[in-house]
């Protein structure tokens, strides 16, 4: 090994990170689809430059670049150049701006349930972790957790969010909350493994000496050092969130109109695959580009932050 | 060994218990009930609501419900809501239609990614490696049903088979091969779409192991004795490498319900996993919460099936 020993772990994992034409191309898309979200908010929401909403039926199922009749409608408003840069729906809605809309609330549901999933992995995984060995009545803590932990791995995750999304009322909340409270298993295993080597790692046991709180303990020098696999599969479940919603909208339990997302724009656009293929093709690449560029980056981060997976050249 | 059997089994029926406990209490604390599936029917009265109620025990408390329900289902006189049908022999049907789908899909899967995972394993960083890389990333981000309509669309283009359904209706007065032919075309699609997302999984799962196992010393020895390339490869280091597959093995069971409700219900193939939609649509509780329970059961039976293997293929994990 040459002098890069001395970097800092993030600027050594950034190296790794890096060299991987695939991974920095993953995080470049990434970046590109977060100014892509936010500024759909703000331009089809706030301040309407692009209209996803209004309802123009004489102009349905146009094919991209189309012009817009500027005779039958104020179509100046809410469109670029005047044209339908990638077409109208079935409803003659621009579907640029609804892609443009969907974005945000595709990738907010992709955090959101990453995020619920996270908290409640890294909760239950900390304290099986951290207290394992106190005892509730008669059943240590650890037990407690993990073994439901292994109860709810056992259900087949996708079957279970389907009974659960179908039961409760239709709303974008449940559908990240029922993601997120079904995918944390992983993250809680990491997590307590982590936990339980770190217990008895000697800057722990120093700390310990120095008087330091247990939530200091905890917070300020545990996480940090467990959180590293967790990056990882948080990356991975964002795409898989965002695939489970397009595949609730498939079945009909996805986010109900007026929200548009890539997911039932992708399976509305479906019933017209012949008559205007855009409406399926488009949604359809956008998710695949997405959910590509964050299984890149995990990948990356995974290779990156496992030294016996790192290239050794 | 016997005494580490016994505990992995003891184990399992606790864990049985608490997830029949969770299933039942997921089902039945979500609001709505069966009874309100219509409910701007002006024909249902509140005395029928309340009779319907009692008939499926849904004004009893939960636990007693959990009670029916597990009685019932030891029994075997578990009724759906919708049909009265008895819910057993129901599933039972659909899981013979899902066998062949899942058989084919897991023979695809194992065939297709030990090849591919081992030579990109063995040719690490080269093009091919990339371009599987690439690949198995791809066909794990796509939407499922995006990839199955553009197939379907390609195959009766280029074709011109029905690949919709079990079988092509009909047919059953023909001769024998192309009723054989037939049953062939219409499981061809749906088990490549369902196994490809396995394929990629598996398949850098096949990788990763290689890699762990070929820098060894072990390998380097049989390197250095002069054996050729091919022994090296297949009988020091993949045999090796094979051991956490089997872990994998028994994972894939429950796939079976799970895995399968899109690929169904676009092949309107009438297997378990369209039951399962079926009864979410109805709010058929039974048909759900049997479904789910035994989905669990054959995850936690395919993960004692894997500790059982494991082993007997390791004599290390024996000793704990």
């Amino acid at each position: 090994m040459t002098r890069k020993n001395i970097n800092s772990p993030v600027r050594e994992t950034w190296s790794h990170f890096s060299r991987s034409w695939f991974s920095v191309s993953g995080l470049i898309i990434l970046a590109f689809l977060v100014v892509v979200a936010v500024s759909g908010k703000v331009l089809t929401e706030w301040y309407v430059v692009f209209d996803a909403e209004t309802v123009r039926l004489p102009q349905k199922l146009l094919p991209p670049m189309s012009l817009a009749n500027a005779n039958l409608f104020d179509e100046t408003k809410g469109l670029l150049f005047g044209r339908y840069l990638l077409g109208t729906d079935e409803l003659g809605r621009d579907v640029f701006a609804r892609m443009l809309q969907g974005s945000f609330v595709s990738l907010s549901i992709g955090l959101f349930a990453v995020g619920i999933s996270l908290v409640v992995g890294i909760s239950l995984g900390g304290l099986a972790g951290f207290y394992g060995d106190r005892k509730i009545g008669i059943v240590r803590v650890d037990t407690l957790i993990m073994r439901f932990t292994d109860v709810m791995l056992a259900f087949p995750t996708f079957f279970l969010i389907l009974t659960v999304v179908a039961l409760l009322p239709p709303s974008i909340y449940n559908i990240m909350a029922v993601i997120g409270l079904t995918s944390w298993m992983g993250t809680a295993r990491f997590v307590r493994a982590e936990f339980l080597s770190l217990r008895d790692a000697d800057f722990v046991v120093a700390a310990k000496a120095l008087g330091a709180s247990e939530m200091r303990i905890i917070f300020r020098h545990m996480v940090p050092n467990a959180v590293a696999p967790v990056f990882v599969s948080a990356t991975l479940g964002v795409a898989s969130a965002i695939l489970a919603e397009s595949a609730l909208s498939f079945l009909g339990f996805g986010v109900r109109p007026p929200y548009a997302t890539w997911g039932n724009i992708l399976s509305d656009g479906r019933s017209y695959i012949f008559d205007a293929p855009w409406l399926f093709f488009v949604p359809g690449f956008a998710i695949l580009v997405v959910v590509l560029a964050f299984n890149l980056v995990g990948e990356g981060l995974r290779e990156a932050l496992n030294p016996r997976l790192r290239r050794t050249k | 060994m016997f005494k580490y059997f016994t505990r992995a089994l003891t184990q399992r029926i606790f864990l049985a218990f608490l997830i029949s406990i969770i299933a039942h209490a997921v089902v039945h604390l979500a609001p709505g009930e069966p009874s309100e599936v219509d409910p701007s029917n002006p024909l249902m009265k509140p005395e029928d609501i309340a009779q319907i109620r009692m008939a499926f025990h849904l004004d009893e408390p939960l636990y007693l419900q959990y009670a029916y329900w597990i009685r019932d289902l030891v029994n075997g006189d578990l009724k759906s809501f919708k049909d009265s049908q008895p819910v057993l022999p129901k599933i039972w049907e659909r899981f013979l239609n899902s066998l062949p789908l899942f058989f084919v899909g897991t023979l695809i899967v194992w065939c297709l990614s030990f090849p591919t995972g081992i030579y990109a394993a063995v040719n690490r960083g080269s093009k091919y490696d990339r371009l599987s890389t690439f690949s198995s990333y791809a066909l794990i981000s796509l939407p499922s049903f995006f990839l199955a309509y553009v197939a379907i669309l390609w195959v009766v283009n280029n074709f011109g088979v029905p690949v919709l359904g079990m079988r092509t209706f009909g047919l059953e007065e023909a001769s024998g091969i192309s009723r054989f032919m037939d049953r062939v075309w219409h499981l061809v699609l749906p088990s490549f779409l369902s196994a490809m997302g396995g394929v990629a999984v598996l398949s850098r799962y096949v990788r990763s192991q290689m890699l762990e196992v070929i820098d060894q010393d072990y390998v380097r020895t049989a390197r250095s004795k002069g054996l050729d390339e091919d022994t090296v490869i297949y009988k020091h280091a993949l045999r090796n490498a094979l051991l956490p597959f089997i872990t994998m093995f028994g994972l894939m069971l429950p796939a079976m319900v799970g895995g399968s409700v899109i690929v169904e219900q676009i092949f309107a193939w009438p297997g378990l996993g369209r039951l399962g939609y079926e009864a979410i649509l109805n709010r058929d509780y039974p048909v759900i919460l049997t479904l789910n329970f035994i989905a669990a059961l054959l995850t936690l039976f395919g993960t004692f099936v894997s500790d059982v293997l494991y082993a007997v293929a390791d004599p290390r994990i024996r000793l704990q």
